[in-house]
């Protein structure tokens, strides 16, 4: 299998998007970006120290700045436009608002991913493994306190939901 | 009479946890930050910087650079048509260096290209001829007179002294030391984005900009381009943060210079690398400071010298100086100082706003001194503190008398009163002991230490400086807009603004217009003064359009208006039955008013350091446990016990979400976060480097908010962005001297400071 | 400019003989970060995500062995069946920068870039791991201290894909550490692994981020051997372990950088050393 470096398609948030006129080295995040209009997932450090691009890749939390966006062509990524079909939110990204996770929000995006992955996986984390969960986030505006509870608060939602 | 009150907590009004109105829109990833803004037919621009922190310009070659397909323009620093230079207090500023370079980082030149590549490929083919020379790092050095001037303005920023009564006086205990701070970066992480779009005929710009003032912004921009200020129409591009890295211009004038030059919009974006290089960063310094106590421990003189290390350029230097010099006192009495500062450029990365300005530098040094006191005084770090807590009406050294609400033994005691942690456990997990999963330290290896740390910190503008904010209020069936140029930058106002036309009002319906220069300044976003000013500001708007409500309602009904209210969504007859919804009330008709907010006014220093030179203050005691490995110097801090003096709480989840955002800066600034700098290179511009506090760094954070209100305030309520990260560094500083014995004189404090 | 993405290892191999100077890419952790920087411009690139036959383990038939693929995640790693084999490459898999990485980053990497602070690479020291080369055509086996050859070079030749590390199952105790100024995503300062075999009675002591690679410290190990047990749990007597710990720092060689001293760095592997070993000997 081979993508041709002007033009491939990538499988993100269910569909079957075109990618074209595109250098064969670009970074997912660039390319969810610039080419497909996915302005969601956020940079901020371009080398995997902040989390801001976080996707789910395969099922995987990464970060899609470290991701060359051409080699993915048979992966299935979900970005955080990707969440909910339309403008519902989830039980995480209300828990954000409800709960003041939510400053300048650049970290948002990455944050809430890697959130709803830990949640999928592990439906009951500790604060523990909260913590290490998104200890790849970076935020500079919270201090992760309203994280914390956001988190709290949309374990006990979701709980609820599947009761 | 009226009837009884109704509650009106279930509203989003002052007091209550109002929800973030863009807070769907930035958790759907929807919410477009300035990085996120597109163009039809828009090119990208990028800026050649200096590789030399000290160096001629011999010449410019564009040749090589133009010859690139899709290079459609190249500016330098002759192409800019007004004013050359640019700065928040003296335009030193080059908007492109000509001659000579100052700073490793310094634009150059700039390009305009139909893709990023294509500008990085253009900046690589520009020859710049450098004839290098030899930097000057050192401040004290560069201060000397027969040092090599580095700028025609002189070497010196800024010299203030305070001297105000017994210069003789000695204390029965003298303590003194030097205490030294690295230089920390704000690391916001909305990196810098600029959009502009030039009108035909280029008379003007439309510009989205996240930053925040726009219209200092503006003010510079016009200057530079020659055009009218009218003609710079700038809009807030939403902001990922700023904690004063976005006060100077960076990439702005670049941008609009290249979109007049092209007549196309031009995208500008600063990746982690240049955003280090593109801003200013908070003041290395380094304090020598005395105090002379009596036996009992009442502090009676103090004395000092700092000096602020300001890079190349002066920015907001000389202010964030005399922050350093008028806060040396401390939340303290004190009557007897001498004080001697000065702000030095040097080749040095140029400094300027971060949050706590000055103050953190030298809270750091007050805060260690204090310690140091109690120790030659045989009293506990509370003890001392109380004894010599600031209360309202106590003169400063700078003759100015504190008339704000002053509850710093309050702060003190309520911190105090909060429960400590529970001891590591043995068999704790890996996660919650130093070293995390880096499984470098057992329980047995840890010594826990506690430390405290109080600041008093001034809100607002200082120095006769008039920083006032404007707002405009509209009311029409039962609908409010509101109109500020007040810059989110996450801190929440776009949650406040509507609280408080809520509570002022009795409206629940409130829409925020597009934030930009189509109406007055609202000053910066800094100096933990927007709740205040433009709180104040709104909240005027919202009381003269309420006027005019009643003034209506009281015609139409034949009520004089003196006897109306707003008792929750109706307008009330305080003597009477009338009650009408104020949706009824203002349906049918329009009204519109602006207010301008301005606090009382400030004065200059003097020669001596005297004047009344600051608005008002606010008051934080923060309390640090830490766990520290002794033996390989590794530091986690468990608990930031804090209360702070609020004044009034507006919003407590906002208000908490400053406090401990906060509290993880000055956190980082004790053990984690410093620009490492080698004869004027940063040797560390990366999130690799420039480490950040995790999840797995932030401590339990308990945080008590004092209320006493504030009568100056025109909501009774303080500034809270800056305390939470002003004490906390040094709180965390005493904790880790309290485990380990050590001095450690200087922060950010590294392990090998701990254990070797 | 093409970016392969085969599908087998077979066909991996083949594409990678074909075009020896192809841009190799397993999880992208390093390699995106110097494109990302401009350091690197790729035209033809082999990426291995989907070579599901290097992403797993085996564990040998007599179970004396695991051979770790060198494209599976370090996520993989942390826990199940391959902690417990490899309890010390979990403790190193598990402080890989952050869970993103982890997802995406492999020893493959780790070996491919041959950074001297590679986290898992002193483990593979200790455990004198043996990495298989292999070309479409070939297949050798080369000890992981003759793989790793300098600062960022290794002894990979152009066309060889790096398939696998086998390491021993050990019967003993092996831990790891690893020092920084943070709590996560840490960036190693200096770091240690320790091996004790209790059949053999050897020890294996490997040092990260203090030299221009892993440093093996095979004095002090040989030192060691001759005077302590190392067949039996013993305690080690206080003037003992200061030396062992002064003897690992001597054998390291730091340098002064951003990040830290060189004399923290020999004090940081002294330390973490000593403590490696009292775990040793007490867990």
């Amino acid at each position: 299998m081979s993508a041709n470096s002007e033009v491939y398609d990538l499988n993100v948030n269910g569909q079957r998007l075109q990618v074209r006129d595109a250098w064969v080295g670009e970074s997912l995040l660039y390319v969810l970006r610039e080419r497909l209009g996915l302005a969601g997932s956020k940079g901020a450090c371009e080398q995997g120290e902040c989390g801001s691009c976080t996707v789910i890749m395969d099922g995987q939390a990464v970060c899609s700045c470290l991701v060359m966006a051409a080699t993915a062509i048979d992966s299935k990524i979900t970005t955080i436009e990707g969440l909910t079909q339309d403008d519902s939110l989830t039980a995480v990204q209300d828990a954000f608002i409800t709960e003041g996770g939510v400053q300048c929000g650049f970290c948002t995006p990455g944050l809430i991913v890697a959130i709803e992955h830990l949640l999928d996986n592990n439906p009951d984390p500790s604060q523990l493994e909260v913590k290490e969960a998104i200890s790849g986030n970076i935020c500079r505006c919270t201090g992760y306190g309203r994280i914390f509870e956001a988190v709290n608060t949309a374990v006990t939602t979701r709980r609820a939901i599947n009761l | 009479m009226s009837n009884a009150t109704k509650t009106s907590i279930h509203r989003d009004v002052l007091g209550a946890s109002a929800l973030r109105p863009d807070g769907a829109a930035k958790v759907s990833g929807k919410f477009e930050f300035s990085s996120d803004l597109h163009a039809e037919h828009m090119l990208w621009g990028a800026t050649l910087r200096s590789p030399h922190p000290f160096a001629r310009i011999i010449s410019i070659d564009l040749s090589d650079a133009y010859k690139i397909d899709g290079v459609e323009a190249i500016i330098t620093a002759q192409d800019v048509p007004g004013k050359k230079t640019y700065g928040l207090i003296s335009s030193d500023q080059p908007v492109f260096a000509s001659e000579i370079v100052r700073y490793v980082g310094e634009p150059v030149a700039a390009v305009a290209a139909d893709h990023p590549e294509t500008c990085r490929r253009a900046l690589a083919a520009i020859k710049v001829n450098y004839e290098v020379l030899s930097p000057i790092t050192d401040a004290e050095l560069a201060m000397l007179p027969s040092t090599t001037q580095i700028h025609p303005d002189g070497n010196l920023f800024r010299h203030q002294r305070i001297i105000t009564g017994d210069q003789n006086l000695q204390g029965e205990i003298i303590v003194e030391a030097t205490y030294e701070m690295g230089m920390q970066d704000q690391a916001f992480l909305g990196l810098e984005a600029a959009l502009a779009i030039p009108d035909s005929g280029g008379a003007g710009v439309e510009m989205f900009v996240a930053t925040q003032w726009l219209h200092e912004d503006q003010k510079q921009i016009a200057d530079c381009l020659d055009l009218p200020r009218e003609k710079i129409r700038i809009t807030l591009g939403g902001v990922g943060g700023a904690f004063g890295a976005r006060e100077d211009i960076s990439l702005q004038v670049h941008c609009a210079l290249l979109a007049l030059r092209t007549s196309r919009p031009i995208k500008m974006q600063y990746g982690r690398e240049e955003s280090f290089y593109g801003h200013v960063h908070r003041h290395p310094a380094k304090i020598w400071i005395r105090h002379h106590a009596t036996r009992a421990g009442v502090i009676q003189r103090i004395e000092s010298r700092m000096v602020f290390d300001g890079g190349a350029y002066a920015s907001t230097s000389a202010a964030v100086l005399i922050n350093g010099v008028t806060h040396i006192q401390g939340p303290y009495k004190c009557l007897n100082a001498t004080v001697d500062g000065y702000a030095v450029r040097t080749n040095n990365p140029p400094c300027g706003a971060m949050r706590g300005f000055g103050v953190v530098q030298a809270c750091y040094a007050h805060e260690s001194q204090m310690d140091k006191l109690a120790v030659a005084c045989g009293l506990s770090p509370v003890e001392i503190r109380l004894i010599n807590a600031m209360v309202t009406g106590d003169k400063l050294i700078t003759g100015q008398v504190v008339e704000s609400v002053a509850p710093v033994e309050r702060c003190i005691r309520e911190t105090d009163a909060i429960e400590m942690p529970a001891p590591l456990a043995r068999n704790a997990n890996a996660l919650e002991i130093v070293g995390g999963s880096g499984l470098t330290s057992l329980p047995h290896n840890i010594v826990r230490g506690v430390g405290w740390g109080v600041s008093i910190k001034n809100l607002m503008y200082s120095e006769s400086f008039d920083d006032f904010a404007t707002a405009r209020c509209q009311l029409q069936n039962g609908v409010v807009n509101l109109k500020f140029a007040t810059v989110e930058v996450g801190q929440g106002f776009v949650v406040l603004a509507p609280q408080i036309a809520r509570s002022v009002l009795g409206v629940d319906e409130v829409i925020i217009d597009p934030v930009d220069t189509r109406i007055g300044s609202a000053g910066s976003t800094s100096a933990s003064r927007q709740t205040w000013m433009s709180g104040g500001a709104v909240d005027g708007a919202c009381r003269l359009v309420r006027q005019r409500l009643f003034e209506h309602v009281g015609t139409k009904h034949n009520i004089d208006p003196l006897r109306l209210v707003i008792e929750d969504t109706d307008v009330v007859d305080m003597l009477g039955d009338f009650r009408i919804s104020v949706i009824e009330a203002s349906t049918g008709i329009f009204i519109d008013e602006t207010f301008e907010h301005h606090h009382r006014p400030t004065e200059e220093l003097d020669e001596n350091g005297q004047g009344n030179c600051h608005v008002a203050f606010a008051f934080v005691a923060h309390r640090a446990v830490v766990d520290v490995d002794v033996e390989l110097g590794l530091v986690k801090v468990i608990q930031i016990a804090t209360a702070q003096d609020v004044g009034r709480v507006l919003n407590p989840i906002a208000a908490l979400g400053q406090i401990e955002g906060g509290i993880a800066q000055g956190l980082g600034l004790a053990v984690m976060e410093e620009i490492v700098l080698d004869n004027g290179k940063m040797r560390n511009p990366s999130f690799t480097d420039y480490l950040l506090p995790t999840a797995l760094d932030a401590p339990q954070v308990i945080a008590v908010m004092i209320e006493e209100p504030e009568p100056q305030a025109p909501l009774g309520a303080k500034g809270i962005g800056e305390p939470p990260c002003i004490s906390v560094t040094p709180a965390i500083a005493a904790a880790i001297r309290n485990a380990t014995g050590r001095d450690l004189p200087r922060v950010p404090i590294r392990p090998q400071d701990i254990c070797l | 400019m093409t970016v392969l993405i085969p599908q087998s290892l077979h066909d991996a191999l083949a594409a990678a003989t074909t075009n020896p100077d192809a841009q190799i890419i397993q999880g992208g952790t390093d390699l995106m970060v110097e494109i990302n920087f401009n350091h690197r411009k790729p035209t033809d690139v082999i990426a291995l995500r989907r070579v599901d036959e290097i992403r797993n383990y085996v564990v040998s038939a007599d179970k004396k062995n695991v051979v770790v693929g060198s494209g599976l995640p370090y996520r993989e790693m942390e826990h199940g069946e391959l902690a417990k084999l490899l309890p010390a490459l979990a403790q190193a898999a598990r402080t890989v920068g952050s869970p993103q990485i982890r997802a995406a980053g492999s020893i493959g990497g780790n070996l491919g870039t041959c950074s001297p602070a590679g986290d898992a690479l002193p483990v593979l020291s200790a455990l004198d791991a043996v990495i298989n080369l292999q070309t479409a055509t070939t297949s050798r086996e080369i000890s992981v201290h003759d793989f790793m050859v300098g600062v960022k070079r290794n002894a990979r030749q152009p066309g060889e894909l790096i398939i696998s590390a086998t390491l021993p199952i050990i019967n003993g105790w092996q831990g790891y550490a690893k020092v920084g100024v943070r709590n996560a995503m840490v960036i190693s300062i200096a770091s240690c692994c320790l091996v004790i075999d209790r059949e053999k009675g050897s020890i294996g002591v490997a040092l990260g981020a203090v030299g221009p690679t892993i440093i093996r410290c095979r004095e002090t190990e040989q030192w060691l051997a001759m005077q302590i047990d190392l067949k039996n749990i013993s305690i080690v007597a206080t003037n003992l372990l200061k030396e062992f710990g002064d003897r690992v720092a001597k054998e390291s060689k730091p340098i002064d950088d951003h990040r830290s001293t060189a004399a923290y760095r020999r004090h940081a592997v002294a330390t973490l050393s000593r403590r490696l070993l009292t775990r040793a000997n007490t867990q």
